[in-house]
């Protein structure tokens, strides 16, 4: 039912007209506000906060359709920075919003003044940092993971862009008041990072199905040789092979939140961490590999401006280096299932049954 | 375009105790088995083994208690098969039995074959073998040319099948064979028949009824496979299977039954441990990231096979993505030597060596089967090629 919420209004306003038009910078207000009139931003947001009340096998759905679509709009950051606030104590505000936690090695910095809450610290790459009305911050202080909410204006933007063209941008919080209400229990400091890595893998589900989507249409339509050359074994082999990855990452994807949702009910987060690293280290690897059959088979066409396989594809390149590659992922899975050692594999393995 | 899906599934409460029992009964029975001998997954063999898991009703689990079964869930031997690959436990006697065998008899067999041929299997005491493949129709199954001709009370056998893994040890053995040449269609006039090759005593009773088994040794120096040659040999009317001339469509739901489980994608499970033993004592960066590689795509492979035992379960036919999984699972167990060899820089050895080693120097060789059993990766992709509205 939520699927064909999803599929339905994404279907009817996604052009690629307003894809061009998005990468020139324009806001697609009437996409963010069909998706906000639609309660797609607050799945994951309790009912008492105006939201659902979903889980993330739910909000999955969505971060999915977003990826599918190439939506050029921060749903994906919007919907976790509303799970976190709302989590936090805080009822989520409407609009676009994104999430910052510092960089590698240097997080934001909280401090309680007399008069509230300051942040202070720089973060690159914030998505679509310069267009949202709020920010949601992570960072350590007084012995808590803490987040927090900074409006619009009282941060720094120096702007920059993925390869997707979609906004990525440095914002730097000097002395920046910020709302910060209770702690999550068990958030981990690098929360951003991690449910980052999460939100990107479900996209990444959803853009491989486009571009498998796509593929078959174009393999179907475009005749050589006096057919076809999707009846060619060569092509269906090829794109039989990128099924087999869409396949993996939607179950990834699928797994990765559903241990979320397990998490948040048993309180700890270490088997959604386990799986969540697996989804971002499985996506990561997909993505390129997918891309580059979509674009084998699609030929020269596909490398055009002019035919949309290009607004999934370098979707895919820019997301699976976001929020750590599958590589840096695979590396921190690997030393912990080292740690854990190999008696103990198949434990670990189906904790989460 | 076909659609699929791996929806993630929640097994019974049911399993976790069983997951329990299966860990204990191991660490009795499999303890003193080596790493080498683990490697053979559902290969290795021994008939003890298999008569120790029928006490325990862990062969024919689900199927129905009038012949033997146990009526469990197809998730709680799910729970039972992986833990037994996992430790490497020698299971091979029994599978193809338990696998595909038995459901094929439930699904298609009299009900004086069910009373005759399933409670010996889950008694671990009757192993089954299958006659598919011949040496002129491998992929292209349809074109078996291994005739059963009616004569009075039955049918005489004349032909040869190939790559029949157990015909040496197996008591029966499940064959399709060609009943009528229609030529408008291959598919029609092939027929499924039970073959009894020994008693249940290991009586032989091949040779009299001119059967003949010669070894086929694999490049590992290993009798696993045998082709099998019949000389008029006799089988009674009650030995067809289902339908006469109608065996194609029942082997294709046989072949469905086996792509999707866990030994589709487990099978060099045995050099992830030892990888992941041989970091724990000298630890690197790109073992590291090798090793947590593998565990993303097993985890997610489990995902996957564990959704579709949860279709098959409700009864619904996941032939895409059985085919999926099979494609995926045998890419990963085959690439696992190659990034072992790409981690370490040691010689795989065979009979000499660390369990590291020899467990490399196994694997590297026999996994290049992994993609041809059960149906090749060429003809996987084609199942799926079809499913994306290709062909």
């Amino acid at each position: 039912m939520l699927a064909d919420t999803v599929n339905r209004l994404f279907e009817d306003l996604m052009t690629t007209e307003l894809l061009i038009a998005a990468e020139q910078g324009e806001w697609p207000a009437a996409l963010w506000h069909a998706v906000e009139e639609n309660g797609l931003t607050m799945p994951l947001v309790s009912e008492a906060h105006g939201g659902v009340g979903c889980g993330w096998l739910d909000a999955r759905v969505v971060l999915h359709g977003a990826g599918r679509y190439s939506a050029p709009i921060p749903l994906a950051e919007t919907i976790l920075a509303s799970w976190l606030l709302d989590r936090a104590g805080i009822e989520p505000p409407h609009g676009p919003m994104s999430i910052a936690g510092g960089s590698d090695g240097a997080p934001l910095r909280l401090t309680r003044e007399p008069d509230g809450w300051r942040v202070d610290g720089e973060c690159p790459r914030v998505p679509w940092g310069g267009q949202v009305d709020h920010v949601v911050v992570v960072a350590p202080a007084e012995g808590a993971v803490r987040v927090g909410l900074v409006a619009k204006g009282e941060f720094n933007i120096t702007s920059s862009q993925n390869m997707a063209r979609e906004p990525r941008d440095t914002l730097r919080f000097d002395n920046a008041p910020v709302n910060v209400a209770g702690t999550i229990d068990n958030l981990p400091a690098d929360a951003v990072t991690l449910f980052g890595a999460l939100i990107r893998t479900a996209q990444i589900g959803g853009a491989l199905e486009r571009a498998l989507h796509e593929s078959v249409l174009y393999a179907n339509d475009r005749v050589q040789f006096g057919k076809p050359i999707g009846k060619f074994q060569a092509v269906q082999q090829n794109l039989a092979q990128l099924a087999d990855e869409v396949a993996a990452v939607g179950a990834a994807g699928s797994s990765a939140c559903a241990a979320v949702d397990l998490a948040l009910q048993s309180g700890v987060l270490d088997d959604a961490w386990f799986r969540i690293a697996a989804g971002k280290a499985r996506a990561g690897e997909a993505a390129g590999k997918a891309a580059s059959i979509a674009h084998q088979a699609h030929g020269a066409f596909g490398f055009t401006y002019e035919h949309i396989l290009h607004f999934s594809t370098r979707r895919l390149w820019s997301w699976r280096a976001e929020y750590g590659t599958g590589e840096r992922w695979a590396e921190a899975l690997g030393r912990r299932v080292v740690e854990i050692g190999a008696d103990n594999l198949w434990e670990v393995m189906t904790a989460n049954d | 375009m076909q659609t699929f899906s791996f929806d993630p599934v929640e097994l019974p409460p049911a399993a976790a105790e069983l997951r329990r029992e299966v860990r204990e009964f191991l660490a009795e029975h499999n303890a003193a088995r080596k790493p080498l001998d683990r490697a053979q997954s559902w290969s290795g063999s021994d008939p003890d083994f298999s008569r120790k898991m029928g006490e325990r009703g862990w062969i024919g689990m689900v199927w129905p208690k009038k012949y033997g079964g146990h009526e469990r869930t197809s998730f709680e031997r799910y729970v039972m098969l992986e833990e037994m690959l996992v430790a490497g436990a020698p299971v091979g006697a029994h599978w193809i039995a338990d696998r595909q065998s038995g459901p094929l008899l439930l699904n298609f067999g009299t009900e004086e074959q069910r009373q005759k041929y399933l409670p010996p299997v889950t008694r671990g005491e009757m192993f089954y073998c299958i006659g598919m493949s011949e040496p002129d129709s491998g992929s292209d199954l349809a074109s078996v040319r291994t005739r059963a001709t009616k004569v009075d009370g039955g049918y005489r056998i004349n032909g040869s099948k190939i790559w029949t893994s157990g015909a040496h040890t197996a008591h029966v053995m499940i064959a399709l064979l060609r009943t009528r040449n229609n030529p408008d269609n291959r598919h029609d006039g092939l027929t499924q028949f039970l073959i009894d090759l020994r008693e249940a005593d290991g009586t032989d009773l091949k040779e009299k009824n001119g059967i003949t088994v010669r070894p086929i040794i694999s490049m590992l120096g290993e009798h696993h496979f045998n082709e099998v040659i019949f000389e008029d040999a006799f089988v009674p009317d009650s030995a067809v299977v289902g339908t006469e001339h109608g065996g194609w469509a029942q082997v294709m739901a046989e072949l469905a039954f086996e792509r999707s489980g866990p030994e589709r994608y487990l099978s060099s499970i045995q050099l992830v441990l030892e990888m992941i033993r041989a970091l724990a004592a000298s630890p690197t960066p790109q073992g590291h990231a090798a090793v947590g590689r593998l565990v993303a795509h097993l985890a997610t492979l489990r995902q996957m096979s564990v959704s579709v035992a949860g279709k098959l379960n409700a009864g619904e036919d996941p032939a895409l993505e059985g085919s999926i999984v099979k494609d995926l699972g045998a890419v990963f167990e085959q690439e696992i030597p190659t990034i072992a060899q790409q981690v370490f820089d040691l010689e795989p050895k065979l009979g000499e060596g660390s369990d590291l080693e020899q467990v490399m120097g196994f694997l590297i060789q026999n996994s290049v089967s992994y993609s041809l059993r059960g149906g090749t990766r060429e003809i996987l992709r084609g199942i799926i090629a079809r499913g994306l509205g290709l062909r």
